[in-house]
């Protein structure tokens, strides 16, 4: 879009589950390239300082939508509310605690419905109003916890499959109507999920970095991306290995 | 349980930490039990370890307003963050000290200073208010003239929780800092320069120290903010080209011992003799050069290295700078060229700085050069002097506490309740 003074004025970009690290991150990036921000979150006031943060260093619009994921049915509603974003951007999500969720399966299902009900509902209502308008970009914060379920993370990794296989395919479904899907799947990343957790350096991103290659994803149109890329080779050999040396393993 | 270190890498403790998003995670931790606030790490020593609980406030980043030159920001905020944001508007920090990765709240509790010290003070000029959580969880805006003020500004974050602060910039018209250097053969001649150069607006020295013909061999760098009249006609004023930076993977301990020192010391002041006169220099490189060489701190190899930091007051400093540096030379240890600056008057009651010279080198950690960091605190002691405590790894209890603000600043801490709430493996190993 340009305008008459000959700037170019970005679309807005919307960000779902806006007060997590990464999400925080990924606002940054965009807004760093012009984008007027739409922060979602639930309790929508304590984002007050993060859109002061923006405003002040970036000098962007930012406004704020109160978003509860697991309300479905709210979902309609929200979207019709919006001016509708060129880039929508999920970042809901929760890990659970495993053990919890192994003993009791009501927790185990609200860390589904957290990970996979609540964004698959809202993109699919995004999904529908892009397609309707002909343009847009959905990016899904998944992650590599869905590539191959492991007894450390099997319930939070299993939605997250399920949410995978959910954006590949909406992302085939929307491939002929110029509405743009892109999965990402960061390794550890330095946020408050892994607070308290050592893991190994060379593995581990920070938020920023993910924020980065969210914003490159985006402008490059790539399907799927690791953040960091070497967490592809060693998926790959994760998911190469047989089960019956892979049920032995503890990973 | 994480390792945290100090950037001399000597310091180091396993610590439960905990990061602060918000400033009620920041209350909880206080609430929960003794602790100290981190920055970004860049202090040298154990200022910012406590292993009981050490509250990381890389977290708290948001910049909350800016107006005119005056920003409110949280404590994590970094200053090259601020020097990113700003500076293609046309401000840049009133106060720097040589690195830009360092906090807001860290700045703020080290009282740090820059190569502008002697026109503008140190951090605490450019400080309008601190939002500081105390030990009962409450948050106090303290300013320019309460006690709790002057207790924060170079009180090592054992005053409470640097939650925000409200910080005035400077206005600037480029990017660049027009930067004169002279070559001097002894400490006298650049002392000399010193009193004669007072009112450049940047000002600092390189000086060899090592041992050989080179010793007392100074380059004094004069700097100013340059005007767009100073630069080639085509360079729009406030862009810089973003620097490529380096990274150090291995050390290489052996450059710091006697030959070595000796040659590199040499190459160095050669090579800026013979470069004497303006240069223009971009900001980046002018006020950070060690901060394009990612993990320089590696360089000293694995057993890290200490900084020695002292300031003299002016009637003694020719006097204790031949005694330190004669010391050095002695020992045949030490880092290339040591930094040495000229201080204005005090900013506030806490802080380093004094009128008169201040001193700076790393050495490399092992045995000699820890005994050797004893001698220079007697000189420095001696000759009236004082230390800087966010380069400090090692000193001795009865060194610190030989400067009369350490007995008030524990006693205070002792009287108002601070002492229990607030510590780090520093405040423990000195008694603050």
């Amino acid at each position: 879009m340009t305008t008459d003074t000959g700037t170019t004025t970005k679309g807005p970009v919307l960000i779902l589950g806006a007060k997590s690290d990464i999400a925080r991150a990924i606002a940054r990036s965009f807004a760093g390239a012009g984008h007027p921000i739409q922060l979602a979150a639930r309790d929508c006031p304590r984002l007050e300082d993060d859109a002061r943060d923006l405003r002040t260093r970036f000098g962007v619009t930012i406004s704020l939508h109160e978003f509860d994921a697991l309300a479905g049915d709210t979902h309609a509603a929200f979207v019709a509310g919006l001016d509708l974003p060129h880039v929508a951007i999920c970042a809901v999500g929760a890990m659970g605690d495993q053990t919890q969720s192994a003993a009791d399966p009501l927790s185990a299902a609200h860390v589904i419905r957290t990970n996979f009900e609540g964004p698959a509902s809202i993109l699919a209502h995004l999904a529908n109003a892009m397609e309707a308008r002909g343009s847009g970009t959905l990016v899904g914060i998944s992650s590599v916890a869905g590539d191959r379920g492991r007894a450390s993370n099997y319930v939070y990794g299993s939605a997250k499959a399920g949410f995978t296989a959910f954006l590949s395919g909406l992302r085939n479904r929307l491939q002929p109507l110029n509405v743009h899907v892109v999965t990402v799947l960061p390794g550890f990343v330095r946020t408050a999920m892994l607070d308290g957790m050592e893991t190994p350096a060379p593995l581990t991103a920070d938020p920023q970095e993910v924020g980065a290659a969210v914003l490159k994803a985006v402008n490059t149109r790539r399907n799927v991306i690791y953040t960091r890329p070497i967490w592809r080779i060693v998926m790959a050999v994760i998911r190469a290995i047989p089960e019956p040396i892979f049920k032995k393993t503890s990973l | 349980m994480s390792v945290l270190r100090g950037w001399g890498r000597f310091s180091c403790a396993e610590c439960h930490v905990v990061t602060a998003r918000s400033e009620e995670d920041a209350r909880e931790a206080v609430l929960a039990a003794p602790l100290i606030a981190r920055g970004n790490g860049r202090s040298y020593g154990d200022s910012a370890i406590n292993p009981g609980l050490t509250l990381d406030m890389t977290g708290m980043d948001r910049m909350l307003s800016f107006d005119d030159g005056v920003l409110v920001a949280e404590a994590g905020v970094l200053l090259g963050d601020v020097i990113q944001t700003f500076l293609p508007r046309g401000w840049f920090p009133m106060v720097t000290p040589g690195t830009k990765y360092v906090s807001l709240g860290g700045a703020i509790a080290a009282d740090v200073h820059g190569k502008n010290h002697h026109v503008d003070g140190s951090f605490r000029a450019c400080v309008d208010w601190i939002d500081l959580i105390g030990p009962d969880g409450a948050v106090q805006r303290v300013g320019p003239g309460d006690d709790l003020f002057d207790w924060t500004l170079g009180g090592m974050g054992l005053t409470g929780v640097i939650l925000r602060a409200q910080i005035r910039l400077r206005r600037v018209e480029t990017a660049w800092i027009m930067q004169e250097t002279r070559a001097f053969t002894s400490l006298d001649e650049t002392l000399r320069a010193f009193e004669e150069c007072h009112d450049a607006p940047y000002s600092v020295a390189w000086i060899d120290c090592s041992d050989g013909p080179h010793h007392g061999h100074a380059l004094l760098l004069l700097g100013r903010h340059a005007v767009p009249a100073d630069l080639p006609s085509r360079r729009a004023p406030l862009e810089t080209r973003h620097k490529r930076k380096l990274t150090v993977p291995f050390g290489v301990p052996f450059l710091f011992r006697g030959l070595w020192l000796r040659a590199l010391n040499g190459i160095f002041w050669r090579r800026g003799a013979k470069r004497a006169g303006h240069t223009l220099v971009d900001w980046d490189s002018y006020f950070y050069p060690l901060d394009g060489l990612q993990h320089w701190n590696r360089l000293y190899g694995r057993r890290g290295f200490v900084q020695f930091q002292c300031a003299l007051p002016p009637d003694r400093a020719a006097k204790g700078l031949k005694a330190l540096m004669d010391a050095i030379a002695a020992a045949q240890t030490g880092s290339v060229l040591s930094v040495l600056k000229r201080f204005g008057p005090q900013s506030g009651p806490m802080s380093f700085p004094m009128p008169g010279y201040t001193l700076a080198l790393d050495f490399p950690v092992n045995d000699r050069s820890l005994a050797l960091m004893d001698d220079l605190d007697a000189i420095t002691l001696a000759h009236g002097g004082r230390f800087y405590l966010a380069k400090d790894a090692r000193m001795r209890a009865e060194t610190a506490q030989a400067d009369p603000r350490a007995l008030s600043f524990a006693e205070m801490r002792a009287r108002t309740g601070l002492a229990g709430h607030f510590t780090s493996l520093q405040s423990e190993r000195l008694g603050l």
